[in-house]
């Protein structure tokens, strides 16, 4: 008979062998490509200004974006935990609908919206006030990542809002609390940690997403279009893999340090 | 301060509005790919004329990506399964480390993955150049998924009971582990198979990457169609898309709810 940690060793190992050779394999090799023009190439992103604009421009979309999804997550997550209404299961569901779309669908959807024939451009030509477009600028750039993080947030605050104990608002409420103490003591407290694990999701989506900034063909520039540009109009192999190696460590740690500050809790990220 | 009234009218507003952003471009792209004319509205008459030249020019693409998706799905399960299996019973500090490693394809950026599988296999013209390449990518980032959603199912505590039961009743393992444990699991293992399936079916960070102009899958012919294409053929081919996912997603809505009666919460 085999021993147990034969057999369960047996039983990884298919699945051990594919990763180590189709991911630890390649990311190994893609760590130590810089390292052929030099041990300098690991530090483009922060040495040569144009790269360093983008990673700023990135990492600056995607802290705004995370902050308004966690507070417009939050306010509709709670609202609609605590309304009755029918046809909220449905809501919920077309909500959340998003969360399986491509990054490019929901460039062209901002592209339908700010459009040069979009949506807002027929309202406001007719108020009167010429064709107005913000699809291919930051603003479209925003309302994209925000469109396609609001879903795991309303998703999450949701689910988190309706498995508060009502019983500790009412109680909170019966001893004189006021709406802002309520909000204090009893919400902020209680969904601490599904922001903390909600934000780190938001950002790391929002530095790696890529769809959305390429079917909008953005002039605000974003770290991983920058490495797409490097990579196929460039082909300059080193560079696009010291960039892909500064982003993936970004992403990777903002998520390492949610878990580690929400506790085993929030690890079902 | 706020009058309560004020606030209590206010979130449901704010609520409502949200709920306009995200829907209206659904309603707007669905209307968009059965107008005639776009920019006539409604007015200019419905017509499937768009979608069948989304056919005509993408046709193969929603194959590709639906075969793509089923091949992912039964790659993820002939790896995913057992591993789960294995990973929810070793106490050792190897497996540990595995789940962990097993996470970063999700915590680290598809182009980042994508730039490493083509600079490490990109030589190898056939592999290369076949949708074995694009099916690698999706497995690579897939296959967390499921391992997660069934290891945790084979962490119950009344499984294991069940499986000590078959192991002194005699069981042999393949006979505990395909004739107990794998239908305590099921699912589980349709949960993951669901989820795995739209992953795949939407990817595009990994895939535009790793495509071919004779490997393109259903997100990359809707990035040349966004391109290329007048804006009904775009949006008719994002309907496409919708009536692709949509019924997949409400399987594994319908199967959760399925779940949560059968085990409570």
């Amino acid at each position: 008979m085999t021993s147990p940690s034969r057999l369960l060793g047996a039983c990884a190992a298919p699945a051990v062998a594919f990763f180590a050779a189709f991911w630890l394999l390649p990311v190994v090799r893609l760590f130590a490509l810089p390292a052929d023009k030099g041990w300098a190439t690991y530090f483009a992103v922060l040495t040569n200004s144009r790269y360093l604009q983008s990673l700023l421009n990135t990492l600056g979309i995607s802290l705004a974006v995370t902050l308004v999804t966690l507070v417009l997550g939050a306010l509709v997550g709670i609202t609609l935990a605590r309304l009755r209404f029918t046809g909220k299961p449905l809501l919920l569901s077309l909500l959340t609908l998003p969360l399986s779309f491509p990054g490019v669908i929901i460039g062209f959807f901002i592209i339908l919206l700010g459009g040069r024939q979009g949506l807002v451009a027929d309202l406001t030509e007719w108020l009167g006030m010429g064709r107005t477009t913000f699809a291919y600028g930051l603003m479209g750039l925003f309302l994209g990542y925000l469109y396609f993080s609001l879903p795991r947030a309303i998703a999450t605050y949701t689910a988190a809002a309706s498995a508060i104990d009502a019983q500790l608002e009412e109680a909170a409420r019966s001893l004189g609390a006021s709406r802002w103490q309520v909000a204090k003591d009893v919400w902020i407290p209680e969904l601490a940690q599904t922001t903390l694990a909600c934000g780190a999701i938001v950002f790391a989506t929002s530095m790696g997403a890529f769809g959305t900034a390429f079917t909008l063909a953005s002039k605000f520039e974003v770290l991983p279009i920058t490495i797409y540009n490097e990579f196929t109009n460039y082909a300059n192999f080193a560079l696009a893999a010291s960039l892909s190696i500064t982003l993936g460590i970004i992403t990777w740690l903002s998520l390492f340090l949610a878990r580690r500050a929400a506790g085993p809790a929030a690890a079902g990220a | 301060m706020a009058h309560p009234r004020q606030l209590s009218l206010l979130l449901p507003a704010l609520t409502a509005l949200v709920s306009v952003f995200m829907l209206a471009p659904i309603a707007l792209s669905v209307l968009a790919g059965l107008v005639n004319n776009y920019s006539v509205g409604l007015a200019s008459g419905l017509t499937l004329r768009w979608l069948g030249e989304v056919l005509d020019v993408y046709g193969s693409t929603i194959t590709s990506s639906l075969v793509l998706a089923l091949l992912c799905v039964v790659g993820s399960l002939l790896l995913g399964v057992p591993c789960a299996y294995a990973l929810a019973r070793s106490q050792s500090r190897w497996a540990r480390l595995f789940e962990e490693l097993l996470t970063l394809p999700i915590a680290v950026p598809g182009l980042a993955t994508a730039l490493a599988l083509i600079l490490a296999y990109g030589q190898i013209r056939e592999f290369r150049q076949s949708f074995a390449f694009i099916l690698v990518g999706h497995l690579v980032f897939t296959l967390p998924f499921m391992v997660r959603t069934v290891g945790a199912a084979f962490r119950r505590r009344e499984l294991l009971a069940l499986e000590e039961a078959a192991r002194s009743l005699g069981a042999s393992f393949s006979q505990r582990f395909l004739g107990v444990l794998v239908p305590a699991v099921l699912p589980a293992i349709v949960a993951g198979s669901l989820m795995v399936f739209t992953l795949s079916v939407g990817e595009f960070n990994l895939t535009w990457m790793l495509h071919t102009p004779l490997t393109r899958t259903l997100p990359v012919g809707l990035a040349d169609s966004y391109a290329s294409m007048r804006i009904e053929i775009g949006s008719a081919y994002t309907l496409v898309f919708l009536l692709v996912i949509l019924p997949v997603l409400w399987g594994l809505q319908w199967l959760g709810h399925l779940i949560e009666k059968h085990h409570g919460t």
